[in-house]
């Protein structure tokens, strides 16, 4: 199941760690970045509760970008 | 600006003023180490505070903490030589902040433009209930509402005209300017504006299903379909960060070893150390991170604002490799409308021929039988026909008051036993028998397009190395075309599979760093498109399956578009290259004379935040594709 999320990141570089990290949260199959439309795509493993592994998303996230916002 | 720029941008006057205001106040020793450190507070506290977290949470490596090391460095030095110079670890981060918030507002700036260049969705629908028009979101519009748009307003959502004619600028989904017309009946798409009209409008869609939105949508995602530039630049700043750091830190630890023990002298760590700090504030990799992804979006914003929507960035990359074109002939080429060009050895006059052809097949949709019908020009009174048997491949026997009508190709005649006259002309040819006698044969044509041949010649303009039409009409009427249009290679007589496999040799015979695209009309051409290094549907406007069927999708049916998606295509891509080239190399150099002392901080920053600047005007150009 995929996802699109409004997110709020500062620098590209940023954006690309934040892919990576999302990449590496439990629960996610695969996920995108877009900086320039400040859009996250993610696309969950079959049977996860997407809200749940948002929430771990967001941290891993804030461990490279304390500053970052996801909208979910 | 948004919040947090203004505050950041407060920080940085308070502190340059405070830091102007230190110079003339003459305080020495611990208290004025005190006022630069509470400067250097104001201006660089969150980027120690993110250093510090990033540490914490095992992400040691990023520019906040080369940037508090080098400070911090900077500011020691200034201790330990007890030379009160803390200018220089303050400047370093005000100049370090100064050009993060200009970058954050250039490209907050750049993508606002962009994303507003691009919006072409309609505000409000106006909805007739009951006699009165109210206006709507266009969000709250059911399918089957009545909707009515006046002039100058935008066609909220997709629907059928119900009332009124007009004509309507497409220039929002096409890019073109000359004008369409629309009267009762005609299916009407969302984002077109109505010049002169007023409409009534059945809509046929909801508003997230109107074309308007679909195409938003798709060229919103499309900057997420990364290219092998952006990933390459993603790979390369994840090992180029970590790099810097080492070489930075080898370059304050090991040359002054080396003074000290090998070559017997004085270590001199104060130079070094200095050097190595200069390094680590030049090797910020922003300048190509940012305006990568910034060319991309703008290419394929220009792009869209041309009526050429491509789906993803790679696709944008892969269009600039285009060596092979390869066409669909019928509707791509050729207006798919067919028309009777010509009636020969008539026995009877020639309405009366048209009339009998067409009153046979009138009940057929197939085109040769709608232009038939169309080439009548009286009414077409269907009780005077009778018994219609289509035969699949061959053609139409019916009777025609009372008398025994068939019309088809060869192979009916020959199932007929009746001897039929060839033709010379080249175009589809369509026999008539009545009663089993031959009473002559209509030519009917397809017309090329007058855009064709021009189109053909700006391809080979682009650096197009062969051009290819595959057709399922007959060789002779594929010849003539492709001679009309001086295309290079000519395939005629296929079937769809067939279409397949010849794409499927040219790919096989290609060059390994050469693309091909296939161009069709995105309905019958699904797995051509598919199987080609990118499919182009033409004509898209109003079509779904088009557009979900090809990778660049070319909103108005116009050929010479292909031309210009290839070259603004190649313009995005040689600014990337600029930008990437540019970057590296200043960095690579502004690196090495920082690690030979020819360079110091400020220069450092300078340099830094320059070539992001620059980056970033570059990469805004890939927007302007007028002329393309």
């Amino acid at each position: 199941m995929k996802r699109n999320y409004k997110i709020e990141v500062d620098c590209a570089n940023c954006a690309n760690l934040m892919e990576e990290a999302t990449k590496k949260t439990a629960g996610v199959a695969n996920a995108v970045v877009n900086f320039m439309t400040q859009k996250m795509i993610v696309e969950f493993e079959d049977g996860q509760d997407p809200k749940a592994v948002m929430e771990e998303v967001l941290k891993n996230c804030r461990k490279v970008e304390s500053d970052c916002e996801i909208e979910f | 600006m948004n919040k947090k720029q203004k505050l950041m941008l407060k920080r940085i006057i308070i502190a340059s003023l405070l830091l102007i205001a230190l110079q003339f106040v003459p305080i020495t020793g611990v208290l004025q180490l005190i006022c630069f450190l509470a400067i250097y507070g104001i201006i660089g506290y969150d980027i120690l505070w993110k250093s510090w977290k990033g540490i914490c949470n095992k992400q040691v490596f990023d520019e906040n903490f080369l940037m508090a090391v080098a400070t911090i460095g900077a500011f020691a030095l200034a201790i330990y030589e007890q030379s009160g110079d803390y200018n220089e670890a303050i400047a370093v981060m005000l100049f370090y902040q100064i050009g993060e918030l200009f970058q954050s507002y250039a490209v907050g700036k750049s993508r606002r433009n962009i994303t507003a260049l691009m919006d072409i969705r309609p505000d409000y629908a106006n909805i007739e209930v009951d006699g009165q028009l109210t206006k709507v979101d266009p969000y709250d519009v059911a399918v089957g509402d009545i909707i009515v748009v006046q002039p100058g307003e935008k066609v909220p959502l997709d629907g059928i005209v119900l009332d009124g004619k007009a004509s309507l600028d497409t220039s929002a989904l096409t890019g073109e300017s000359v004008p369409r017309n629309v009267v009762v009946g005609d299916e009407i798409t969302s984002g077109c504006i109505n010049i002169n009209g007023v409409l009534k409008i059945r809509t046929t869609k909801e508003f997230d299903d109107s074309t308007v939105a679909k195409i938003l949508e798709l060229v919103e995602n499309a900057t997420s379909r990364k290219s092998k530039s952006e990933n390459f630049i993603s790979k390369f700043a994840r090992v180029y960060t970590p790099f810097v750091c080492y070489s930075a830190l080898a370059l304050a630890i090991l040359p002054p070893l080396v003074n000290q023990f090998i070559w017997q002298v004085g270590a001199n760590w104060e130079i070094w150390v200095y050097r190595a700090l200069t390094f680590l504030v030049i090797s910020c990799p922003c300048a190509l991170v940012i305006s990568v992804p910034l060319s991309f979006f703008a290419g394929i914003g220009g792009a869209s604002k041309e009526g050429i929507l491509v789906k993803g960035s790679n696709y944008l990359e892969a269009l600039s490799k285009i060596k092979y074109v390869v066409f669909d002939k019928t509707g791509t080429l050729t207006h798919g409308v067919f028309q009777v060009s010509a009636v020969h050895h008539n026995t009877l006059a020639q309405e009366k021929l048209l009339e009998y052809a067409a009153l046979a097949e009138c009940a057929s949709s197939h085109p040769i039988s709608l232009s038939l019908q169309r080439a009548h020009k009286g009414e077409i009174d269907r009780n005077r026909v009778t018994d219609i048997q289509e035969i699949s491949g061959h053609g139409i026997v019916a009777k025609v008051d009372g008398k025994s009508v068939a019309v088809g190709n060869d192979k009916l005649m020959d199932q007929l036993h009746v001897a039929y006259k060839s033709c010379h002309s080249t175009g589809t040819i369509i026999h008539i028998a009545i009663n089993n006698d031959y009473a002559g044969h209509i030519v009917i044509s397809d017309v090329i397009k007058p855009q064709s041949k021009e189109a053909i010649q700006a391809l080979k303009k682009a650096g197009i190395k062969k051009t290819v039409m595959l057709t399922g009409d007959r060789d002779s009427v594929a010849q003539e075309v492709a001679h009309e249009l001086a295309i290079d290679e000519v395939h005629s007589q296929l079937l769809p599979a067939d279409k397949v496999t010849q794409v499927e040799n040219l790919l096989t015979a290609k060059e390994k760093d050469s693309n091909l695209a296939f161009v069709g009309d995105g309905i019958n051409d699904a797995p051509v498109l598919t199987r080609a290094d990118i499919g182009i549907a033409m004509g898209a406007m109003g079509s779904d399956a088009a557009i979900e069927a090809a990778d660049v999708v070319l909103m108005d049916d116009n050929p010479r578009n292909i031309a210009k998606a290839i070259n603004i295509a190649k313009k995005c891509m040689s600014i990337v290259y600029e930008n990437i080239i540019f970057a590296i190399s200043i960095k690579a150099l502004c690196l090495l004379l920082g690690a030979v002392g020819i360079a110091n901080m400020w220069f450092a920053i300078f340099a830094d935040v320059g070539v992001m600047i620059l980056a970033v005007m570059n990469a805004i150009r890939a927007l302007n594709v007028k002329n393309c």
